[in-house]
Parts: structure tokens; C-alpha cells; sequence
């Protein structure tokens, strides 16, 4: 599987998104739930952008995974990706169950979004909050 | 500075909190009176044979709400007549989305034929009762000597696509328990949806 940074938005179930983070040694990863209709995330996206190319000879590796229905992928989800020009990866959601995959992502999260998670292979904290960039910055270099 | 970015964080997260805080299973629901879309205030009171109640926080547009449009619209079909009606309410504010207006939510109605009231709660009083996060957030009510007891909190289903064969109906499911003289077997779930969009200020 190949994984470039295109306008490309591919499909992922969390297994995959799973092997993907259990081969990333000392990579933190900072996923962001999302959505295009979801305007408090939408605000949010320039932060992650900044995360991302502020961060990019590290290894910090910036996923945006959208929580958009499946029909839209074409017609919404990757159009708006190109529009803003978001060169993170995109990804969208591709699990039948809420109430399964809301649980797998983390005990707590209530299923609002935007939510993100930062994971690497020692720690993992989850967060069902709006980030400034000052606290992406923060929590990143907070987290160990 | 880091001390400074904590608090911060507190705040922010016990504003998040506060938002969620409202009814738990087994509260007792405080009556209310909002505006419907034919302009007259309705009331828990005013529905005497009801057994209980589908309360569903929806909206006019967010892409989920829209996406079980018709399935409340059935569960309205389904269950008003045995006692239990839908009564949706509009959490959002009008000012923050124009298109969350009462005018548009009469034409949303009238649109697609909505045979159950659309409450407008405009200064969230109501939303901020019942704890509701996100549209569609859909929380069952059981008529009791005590009042309207809260006995489902949570989504329709866990199929927002319409995609899931093995569909589970929360609600439905819910109900039947409570029709049966049980406590509903899943009581609360999670789902995508909306955030509220509150008023500014």
C-alpha cells in the first residue's frame, strides 16, 4: 500500500489505520475527525496544516480522517481538499458501525467532532475539543 | 505560560462539559412550551393519551439530520398512534446559520409533509435541559405518576447510510422494551452528528 500526500482521499477502516500506526516506530501521529459539514472542523484546518509543514523533518506525521458519508467522497469531500489546497493526508472513514468505531477510537468520545487523537507506540490521548494553534503546539510538544 | 495554557484548558474543556450536562436515564423531564411551526405553543401536558414521547433534536441543515429525515418521519408513523409521537426541536440558533430559521423550518415541514410538531427553542433553554449535543440526538420518554422519565438517550439507529445490514434500532427497539413494561435493554449510544450552533455571545 502506498501512502503519498496527494489530492488523493482514499478509503480506510481502522485496522488499516491501525497496521498503518503500528509501523510508524517513533512517529507520532496527530489524527483530526472531521467533516465537511462541520464548520467548527473546517476552522480548524488551517492548524493542522501549520502542525503539519511546521513539523515536517520530524517524525510527526498530521492524518485528516473525514467522517463524510461515503457518497460524497467524490463529489464534496474531495473537491473541498482541493479547494483548500490541504496537502495532509486525507482519509475517509470506512466503517459500517458508529457505535462500534466511535467506542474503538476512544471510551469517551461522545461522537462529536471535531475530535483528535495523538498516538504513538508508548501513549495515546484523545481530545473532543476544538484546537487554537497554540494548543496543537502545545499538546504535541506535551506529548511523549 | 504553561500555567496559563492550563487554565486555559480547564476552561475550555468545562465549557465543553457544560454543554453535555443535562438529563441522565431515569431523570424526570421538566415540562416545557415552544413555539411550533403553525406559531402555536406546544407542551409535554398538552398530548393527555400519550404513553411517552420521541424527543428529537434535528435541524434544517446538517447533513446527518437530513439523513434521517425519513426515518423519523416513520418512527412518527409508527408510534405516535401507540402512544409514544415524535416531537422534534430545532436546538440551533438562527442567528449563527440563517438557514436555521422558523420560516425555514416551516418550509423544511411543509416540504416534506412533517405529520409531528417542530419546536423553534431559540435561546437553547430547552436543548440545555435535556443535555442535547449534536443533531439528530434523539432522547425516548416513558410517561409515569412521576412524570416523563428519560429512558433512551442516543441516535435512531447505527446506520446513518443506510448501508449496515445488520442494522440495530435503538429507538424502536427502546420503545418496544418500554411497551413491554421493561427498561430498554440499550439505554444510551453514540453517534456522528452536528454540533449545536449557539447563539453568539
Amino acid at each position: 500500500m502506498s501512502y503519498q500526500a496527494s489530492s488523493q482521499v482514499r478509503m480506510i477502516t481502522l485496522n488499516d489505520l491501525d497496521k498503518r500506526m503500528a509501523g510508524g516506530k517513533d512517529t507520532t501521529y496527530v489524527i483530526n475527525f472531521w467533516a465537511t459539514w462541520c464548520s467548527p472542523c473546517v476552522a480548524e484546518l488551517p492548524n493542522f496544516e501549520k502542525l503539519r509543514v511546521e513539523n515536517a523533518k520530524k517524525p510527526v506525521k498530521v492524518i485528516l480522517i473525514s467522517l463524510d458519508f461515503k457518497s460524497k467522497l467524490q463529489k464534496e469531500v474531495i473537491p473541498f481538499i482541493k479547494t483548500n489546497k490541504i496537502k495532509a493526508e486525507v482519509f475517509l472513514l470506512n466503517e459500517p458501525d458508529q457505535q462500534q468505531y466511535i467506542e474503538r477510537i476512544d471510551k469517551k468520545w461522545t461522537g462529536a467532532i471535531p475530535a483528535t487523537l495523538f498516538v504513538n507506540h508508548k501513549n495515546r490521548r484523545f481530545y473532543e475539543k476544538e484546537f487554537t494553534y497554540p494548543e496543537l503546539k502545545e499538546t504535541l510538544l506535551n506529548f511523549k | 505560560m504553561k500555567k496559563l495554557f492550563l487554565i486555559g484548558l480547564m476552561l475550555i474543556s468545562y465549557a465543553a462539559f457544560s454543554q453535555t450536562e443535562g438529563y441522565k436515564i431515569g431523570d424526570v423531564v421538566k415540562d416545557f412550551s415552544l413555539k411550533n411551526i403553525n406559531n402555536k405553543n406546544l407542551s409535554l401536558a398538552d398530548f393527555k393519551d400519550a404513553k411517552g414521547f420521541i424527543i428529537v433534536f434535528t435541524c434544517n441543515t446538517c447533513p446527518v439530520a437530513k439523513a434521517y429525515q425519513e426515518r423519523v418521519a416513520e418512527l412518527n408513523v409508527d408510534y405516535a398512534s401507540k402512544g409514544y409521537p415524535v416531537i422534534a426541536i430545532n436546538p440551533n440558533d438562527a442567528e449563527a446559520v440563517p438557514d436555521e430559521s422558523f420560516e425555514k423550518m416551516q418550509a423544511l415541514a411543509k416540504e416534506k409533509n412533517f405529520l409531528f410538531p417542530y419546536l423553534l427553542d431559540p435561546d437553547h433553554i430547552v436543548t440545555k435541559q435535556f443535555g442535547a449535543s449534536r443533531t439528530p440526538h434523539v432522547f425516548v420518554l416513558n410517561k409515569t405518576d412521576k412524570g416523563n422519565i428519560v429512558e433512551y438517550i442516543g441516535a435512531i439507529d447505527n446506520d446513518p447510510e443506510v448501508e449496515n445490514a445488520g442494522r440495530t434500532n435503538y429507538v424502536k427497539n427502546a420503545i418496544s422494551d418500554l411497551s413491554a413494561g421493561k427498561k430498554p435493554v440499550i439505554a444510551s449510544t453514540k453517534a456522528i452528528g452536528c454540533g449545536i450552533k449557539w447563539k453568539k455571545g
